[in-house]
C-alpha cells in the first residue's frame, strides 16, 4: 500500500509538470470521489491497527502534496494565461485618438468675456443698452447738439431722423446715470455702428466697451490708476500706459490713451509699428453738461468714463491683422480659439 | 490742418527744434500730428544755372548741346531735347550725379556720342505744377523768369530749393472740433509758442489805402436781416485792381500748405484763411447790383450757381450773400460763379464774415459742399477776427500791388457778445486732477494762452469758446503741465456689489453648454437684406418682413435690421459648405430687432439662439442638442410639437418647443429643401432658433438635492404594434400618466417597420423602469402597474402588446 501511495504522488507529480496539464482533470482523478487517492484510502480499513496511523499519515501527505502542487499550477498557468492575453492586446498608440468635438466661443467674446471679468473683479457690475437708438442718448446728452461738428467723426446710420443705430457704447451711460444715482461703476460692452465700408480695419458694425464712475470726489489719477490696472492684467504686469490729450464733447478733460507695446515692451516692433505705443482707449473726466443732463450736481460728482474697442484688443491679442476674419467665421478661423 | 513752419517762424521762433521733437511736443500738449514731410528732401544736386550758349547736336535735329554756368570755374555741357532754351536764360539744371522727385537719379553720360553732364529740367521734373509756376513752359525746359521770378537776385550754383524756396517742413495736424482757432498758421503758432515756451508775437496789420477823399461809403453798404445767422459782416474795397501771378514766397507757402495758387486776388483771401483761420471771400465789385450787399435767408426754390460751375436750388435754410437782385454768394461756402474774380477785374469786395456755425453745417450739407471755409465755419469762429483778417488781407493788397485799397470797413456786428469771465479754481482744479499745481503756474500758462487773469477772475479769449468751465481750464493746464505727470491713484467709493446679474450669467451658462456640444460661436451682422426673408421662403404676408430700415445703408446687403437671425447663420454655413468644410457646426447669440407698432418707439431687441450645423448630425443630434440646454436650464416641462407650417423648414421635420405654460421657446428641425438649395448647401442643413428670454424665464437655477434611491428598481419591456403616424412621445405621455410615481423612466429602444407588420405600421419597443421610495418593489405590485399601462394605451390608442 505503500508502494502504491508512492506510485500516485510520482504519477500525479509527473502528470501536473507536464506542459498545458488539464489540472481539473487530474484533480479529480487523483483527489476525486472515485479517484485514486480515494480508493487507496478506502482500502484503509483492511490494514492492521499498527499499519494504519502509518499508512494514513503517509496518504494526508500525498494529498497535500499533489493539493499544493495543483495550486501551483493553477497559478502559474493563470499568470501565463495573462501575460498573453496582454501581449496579444498591445495597441499602437501612434493611431489617432477620438477626440469629442471641442466648441468654443468666437475669440471677440472670449475677449469681451476676459475685460468683463477684469471690472467684475474691480467691483463694476455691467449693464446692457439698445442698439437702435435715440439720437439723444448717442448724441444729444452726450454733449454732442444737433449739428455739431462732431458729429463728422461718426458717420452715422440712421433710422429716422431721431432714432439710429449707436455709433458709440457711451450712449449706455446717460442711460446708466437715468436709472442709477452715485456710486456708480459700470461697464457696459456691444455692438456699435458706423458708415464704414469694410476692409482689413473698418467694418460697419463692431464692438465697443464703455466703462463709467461717477462719485464724490473721483480724480484724473483715478481714472489712471484704473485703466492701469486694467493694462497690467491684460497685457502684463511690465505694461505702462500714457495719455495723450485729445476731445470727446462727453468728457473733459479728454485723454486717448497708449499702453506700452507687450510684444517688444517698448522697443518698437511690426505690431507697433516701430511707436513702442498701442492706441487701445478713448477716456476721460465726465463732462459737467453730462452729468448735469442726468440731474447729477457736478459740483457735488465727478466721474471718469472711458472706451475701447474689443476688436482692436482682439487683434493685438491674437495678432490678427484682417479684420474680416472675425464676421467671415470660416471654421478654419474659429476652431483656432 | 497742414502747418508750414516756414510761415509759422513768422509768429514764432522755431529754430533749433528738430521736426520729430517738435510733433512729439505738440501732440503732448493736444495738438495732435498726424505727421511730418521735409520738402525739397527728394531734390538734390539741382542748381540754378545759366545757359552760356546752345548749338545744334551733330547727329541730331531736335537735341541741343548747351554750355550752362552752375557757378563753377567751367561751364558743364548738358544736352537736351527742349526748345524754348536761349542763350541767358536761368534755369535748373541737375548735375551729375543727382536725384529728382520720383526717385529719379540723373548721372553723366553720353547722348549720340555728346557728353552731358546733367540734365536741364522742367517743372514736372522738380515736382512743380503750373499752378504753382504760371507762366511756365509745360513741355520745355523751366525758365525761371517766365514765372515771375526775380532771377537778378539768384546767382549760379545756387540750391534751386532755395532759389524756389521749396525748402520747408510740412506738418499735418488733426485737430479736434473744439479748437477752430488751430485751424490757423497764428493758433498753431501760438500753441506752439506755449508748447516751447518761446516768444509769441503777432503782429497787427497795417493797412495803407489811397488818400484820395475816396471812402468805402461811395461804393458797398452792408444790410444783415439776421445777426444770430450772421453775427458780424466785415468788409472793405480794392480799386485799381490789377490781376497777376502772385510772388514766389506767397505761392510756396500756399502750395507747402496744400492749397493751390490762383491769381493774387483770390490767393490773398486763401492765404488769409489759412493765416488767420478766418475763411473770406472776394467780390468782383461790377457784378453787384444796387452797391448793396444782402446777408438774408434763401427763398424756397431760389436758384444759385457756385463758382465751382454747379447749379444749386436753395431753401430758407440756406443763408446767402445776395446784392438787391440776386444771390451772390452761399455764406461761409462759396461764392457765385456770377461774381468770381477774372482777369480784368478792376474793383474788389473783400468779405470776412462770421456766420452761424450750425447753419453753415446744414447749408454744406443739403447742397453737398464741404469747402475749407464751411469746415471752419462749422466748427464755431471768433467773430472779433473778421477786422484783423480783412485789415491783413488789405496789408497784402499793397505789398503785392494787386490795387489800391479804399479808406473805411464797413463792420456789421450785431452779434457782439461780452467776453466771458469766469472763476480760476486752483484747489478745485488740483483735487480734481489729483495734481499740485501752484497757482502761479496755473496763471502763467492761462496768460500765455491768452486769458486775461485778474486775481482769481479769468477772461477767457474771444477764440476759446471751448473754455467754459473748471473743466475746460484744468485741461489747459494739464496740457501744458503734462497728462502724464499725473499719478495713478485708487479711488474710494462705499462698496458696490457689482459682478453679473442671474441673467447675464445664464447667458454664459448658454454659451459653456453649447460650446461643450462641440459648436463654434459665430458673429453675424445685424443688418441684413430685405431679399434674405426671399431666400428662408418667408412668405409675403409674415410680420417679421416688418424690419427696422436704416435710410442711409451702405448697401442694400446691410440695408435692414434682422428680424430673424437664421439668414445670417444660413450664409455662414453657405460660406463654410464653400470652402469644403467636411462638417459645421455653429451657434450665435444673435440679436433681432422686431419693431413696434409705435414707430418713435425703439424696437423689441430680443436675443435669439441660432444652432446650425450640416454633415454633423440629424434631426435628433439637435433635438439631443436642445435636450441638453434645456437641461442646462433646469427646465423639464417643455414639450416638443411637430410643426409643419414654417417655410423655412422642412414640413415633415421640424419642431417647435412649448413650455407648460403655451409659451413657445422655439422652433429646429432640418431646413426646406428649396432653402438648402437657395443657399446651394449639398448636405441637409438643421437649425434651431431659440428666444433667449424666453428660456431665461422658465429656467429653474436653483437646484435641490434628491436623495438616491434606496430601493431597487424592477424593469418591464414591453413591444407594441402601432399605426406608423402615431407619435411614440403619445405613448410615453400615456405610460407615464398610467404608471404614476412608481413609473422612474421610460426608454424607447426599438422601432421597426417591417413587411410582416403590414403597411403603415410600426413595432415599438419600451424598457419600463418601475421603482418605489419606500420599499422594494414586490413582483405583484409591478404586474400591476404593468397591467395599468396596458390598460390604458389600449383605451386611449387603441394598441396591445405584440403578438
Amino acid at each position: 500500500m505503500k508502494e502504491k501511495l508512492e506510485q500516485i504522488r510520482a504519477a500525479a507529480a509527473e502528470q501536473l509538470n507536464a506542459v498545458g496539464a488539464d489540472l481539473e482533470a487530474i484533480r479529480i482523478r487523483f483527489l476525486g470521489k472515485k479517484g485514486e487517492l480515494t480508493a487507496v484510502l478506502r482500502g484503509m480499513g483492511q490494514l492492521s491497527s499498527e499499519e494504519r496511523p502509518v499508512i494514513g499519515q503517509l496518504a494526508n501527505e500525498v494529498r497535500e502534496y499533489i493539493e499544493r502542487l495543483i495550486a501551483e499550477k493553477t497559478e502559474s498557468q493563470k499568470r501565463e494565461a495573462l501575460e498573453n492575453k496582454l501581449k496579444s492586446e498591445r495597441l499602437d498608440v501612434t493611431m489617432p485618438g477620438r477626440a469629442p468635438e471641442l466648441g468654443c466661443r468666437h475669440p471677440l467674446e472670449q475677449v469681451r468675456r476676459e475685460l468683463e471679468d477684469l471690472f467684475v473683479g474691480m467691483g463694476f457690475s455691467i449693464v446692457d443698452g439698445p442698439e437702435v437708438e435715440y439720437d439723444y442718448y448717442n448724441f444729444q446728452a452726450l454733449n454732442i447738439p444737433e449739428n455739431h461738428p462732431a458729429r463728422d467723426t461718426q458717420d452715422t446710420f440712421y433710422i429716422t431722423d431721431n432714432i439710429l443705430l449707436r455709433s458709440q457704447t457711451s450712449s449706455v451711460q446717460v442711460r446708466v446715470m437715468e436709472q442709477q444715482k452715485p456710486p456708480i461703476r459700470v461697464i457696459s460692452p456691444g455692438r456699435v455702428y458706423r458708415s464704414d465700408a469694410v476692409d482689413a480695419s473698418h467694418s460697419p458694425m463692431f464692438h465697443q466697451l464703455e466703462g463709467l464712475v461717477v462719485e464724490r470726489g473721483i480724480t484724473m489719477g483715478d481714472l489712471k490708476g484704473t485703466l492701469e490696472t486694467f493694462a497690467k492684467a491684460m497685457f502684463g504686469e511690465s505694461t505702462q500706459i500714457r495719455f495723450r490729450p485729445h476731445h470727446f464733447p462727453f468728457t473733459e478733460p479728454s485723454a486717448e490713451v497708449d499702453v506700452s507695446c507687450f510684444a517688444c515692451g517698448g522697443k518698437g516692433c511690426k505690431l507697433c509699428k516701430g511707436e513702442g505705443w498701442l492706441e487701445i482707449l478713448g477716456a476721460g473726466m465726465v463732462h459737467p453738461n453730462v452729468l448735469r443732463g442726468c440731474d447729477i450736481d457736478p459740483d457735488e460728482y465727478s466721474g471718469f468714463a472711458f472706451g475701447m474697442g474689443i476688436e482692436r484688443v482682439t487683434m493685438i491679442k491674437y495678432g490678427i491683422d484682417d479684420m474680416r476674419y472675425l464676421y467671415e467665421n470660416d471654421i478654419r478661423f474659429l476652431s483656432q480659439f | 490742418m497742414n502747418l508750414s513752419l516756414e510761415w509759422a517762424n513768422d509768429f514764432v521762433d522755431l529754430n533749433g527744434i528738430a521736426p520729430k521733437e517738435y510733433c512729439d511736443r505738440l501732440t503732448a500738449t493736444g495738438s495732435k500730428v498726424e505727421g511730418w514731410e521735409t520738402l525739397g528732401d527728394d531734390i538734390e544736386n539741382v542748381v540754378v544755372a545759366r545757359v552760356i550758349s546752345l548749338e545744334r547736336h551733330p547727329d541730331s535735329d531736335h537735341l541741343w548741346v548747351c554750355q550752362v554756368d552752375v557757378g563753377e570755374a567751367e561751364p558743364v555741357q548738358i544736352v537736351t531735347g527742349a526748345q524754348n532754351l536761349y542763350a541767358g536764360a536761368v534755369v535748373p539744371a541737375a548735375k551729375a550725379p543727382s536725384r529728382l522727385p520720383g526717385g529719379v537719379n540723373i548721372k553723366a553720360g553720353k547722348l549720340r556720342g555728346v557728353e552731358s553732364n546733367g540734365m536741364l529740367c522742367s517743372i514736372a521734373e522738380l515736382g512743380l505744377t503750373t499752378h504753382d509756376m504760371p507762366g511756365a513752359a509745360e513741355d520745355g525746359i523751366f525758365i525761371l523768369s517766365d514765372s515771375a521770378i526775380d532771377t537778378d537776385k539768384l546767382t549760379c550754383g545756387m540750391d534751386i530749393r532755395d532759389a524756389l524756396r521749396m525748402r520747408d517742413t510740412v506738418v499735418e495736424f488733426e485737430i479736434t472740433s473744439n479748437r477752430p482757432d488751430c485751424l490757423s498758421v497764428i493758433g498753431l503758432a501760438r500753441e506752439s509758442a506755449v508748447s516751447f515756451d518761446r516768444e509769441f508775437n503777432l503782429p497787427t496789420p497795417v493797412v495803407t489805402y489811397t488818400k484820395d477823399g475816396d471812402d468805402i461809403s461811395n461804393y458797398l453798404s452792408v444790410e444783415v436781416t439776421d445777426s444770430k445767422l450772421c453775427p458780424r459782416y466785415t468788409a472793405r474795397v480794392v480799386k485799381n485792381v490789377k490781376i497777376a501771378p502772385s510772388p514766389l514766397w506767397l505761392r510756396m507757402r500756399l502750395r507747402a500748405s496744400g492749397v493751390r495758387p490762383i491769381n493774387n486776388i483770390v490767393d490773398i483771401t486763401n492765404y488769409v484763411m489759412l493765416e488767420y483761420g478766418q475763411p473770406m471771400h472776394a467780390f468782383d465789385y461790377s457784378c453787384l447790383d444796387g452797391k448793396k450787399i444782402i446777408v438774408r435767408t434763401a427763398a424756397d426754390g431760389e436758384s444759385f450757381k457756385s463758382l465751382d460751375d454747379t447749379d444749386h436750388v436753395l431753401t430758407s435754410k440756406n443763408l446767402v450773400i445776395a446784392d438787391e437782385k440776386k444771390a451772390v454768394a452761399l455764406a461761409g461756402v462759396m461764392g457765385g460763379a456770377n461774381s468770381e474774380i477774372k482777369d480784368d477785374t478792376a474793383t474788389v469786395v473783400f468779405e470776412s464774415a462770421n456766420f452761424l456755425g450750425s447753419s453753415v453745417r446744414v447749408t454744406a450739407k443739403s447742397q453737398g459742399m464741404r469747402t475749407e471755409s464751411s469746415s471752419r465755419f462749422e466748427k464755431g469762429l471768433d467773430p472779433e477776427n473778421t477786422l484783423p483778417a480783412v485789415d491783413r488781407a488789405c496789408e497784402l493788397v499793397t505789398l503785392l500791388g494787386a490795387g489800391e485799397v479804399v479808406d473805411g470797413t464797413i463792420d456789421v456786428y450785431g452779434g457782439r457778445e461780452e467776453p466771458y469771465k469766469m472763476k480760476l479754481e486752483v484747489d478745485r482744479i488740483n483735487s480734481f486732477l489729483g495734481l499740485n499745481v501752484s497757482a502761479d503756474y496755473m496763471k502763467r500758462v492761462l496768460e500765455r494762452l491768452e486769458f486775461k487773469v485778474d486775481g482769481d477772475t479769468l477772461t477767457v479769449p474771444s477764440f476759446r469758446a471751448d473754455c467754459r468751465c473748471m473743466n475746460d481750464i484744468a485741461e489747459e493746464i494739464l496740457r501744458i503741465y503734462g497728462y502724464n505727470t499725473i499719478e495713478a491713484t485708487n479711488f474710494v467709493t462705499p462698496i458696490v456689489a457689482g459682478g453679473r446679474t442671474p441673467e447675464q450669467k445664464f447667458e454664459l451658462k448658454c454659451a459653456d453648454t453649447l460650446c461643450a456640444m462641440g459648436l463654434y460661436e459665430c458673429e453675424t451682422f445685424s443688418f441684413i437684406s430685405p431679399r434674405y426673408y426671399d431666400k428662408i421662403n418667408m412668405p409675403a404676408d409674415d410680420p417679421r418682413r416688418n424690419s427696422i430700415v436704416i435710410s442711409n445703408p451702405l448697401g442694400e446687403d446691410t440695408s435692414v435690421m434682422r428680424t430673424t437671425a437664421i439668414p445670417s447663420m444660413l450664409e455662414v454655413l453657405a460660406r463654410n459648405n464653400n470652402y469644403h468644410a467636411d462638417k459645421t457646426a455653429l451657434y450665435e447669440m444673435a440679436r433681432v430687432y422686431i419693431p413696434r407698432e409705435d414707430k418713435t418707439l425703439l424696437p423689441d431687441e430680443r436675443r435669439r439662439i441660432v444652432i446650425g450645423f450640416f454633415r454633423d448630425g440629424d434631426f435628433y443630434t439637435l433635438k439631443g442638442m436642445c435636450d441638453a440646454l434645456l437641461k442646462a436650464a433646469g427646465i423639464d416641462d417643455a414639450a416638443y410639437v411637430a410643426e409643419s407650417n414654417d417655410a423655412a423648414f422642412h414640413p415633415g421635420r421640424c419642431a417647435k418647443i412649448v413650455f407648460a405654460d403655451g409659451e413657445v421657446l422655439g422652433v429646429f428641425g432640418e431646413i426646406h429643401p428649396s432653402v438648402q438649395e437657395n443657399y446651394a448647401i449639398d448636405a441637409p442643413v438643421y437649425i434651431a432658433d431659440l428666444d433667449f428670454a424666453t428660456l431665461f424665464a422658465h429656467s429653474k437655477r436653483d437646484r435641490m438635492f434628491s436623495p438616491l434611491p434606496k430601493f431597487p428598481a424592477v424593469t418591464r419591456d414591453f413591444a407594441f404594434v402601432c399605426d406608423d403616424e402615431l407619435e411614440v412621445g403619445k405613448i410615453e405621455a400615456v405610460m407615464k400618466l398610467a404608471g404614476g410615481k412608481t413609473v422612474e423612466s421610460v426608454k424607447l429602444f426599438d422601432v421597426y417597420r417591417g413587411k410582416q407588420l403590414g403597411e403603415g405600421k410600426k413595432s415599438v419597443a419600451y424598457s419600463v423602469s418601475l421603482r418605489a421610495a419606500d420599499h422594494t418593489l414586490t413582483d405583484e405590485e409591478a404586474d400591476k402597474t404593468a397591467k395599468k399601462i396596458l390598460t390604458l394605451l389600449e383605451r386611449e390608442l387603441g394598441i396591445t402588446l405584440r403578438a
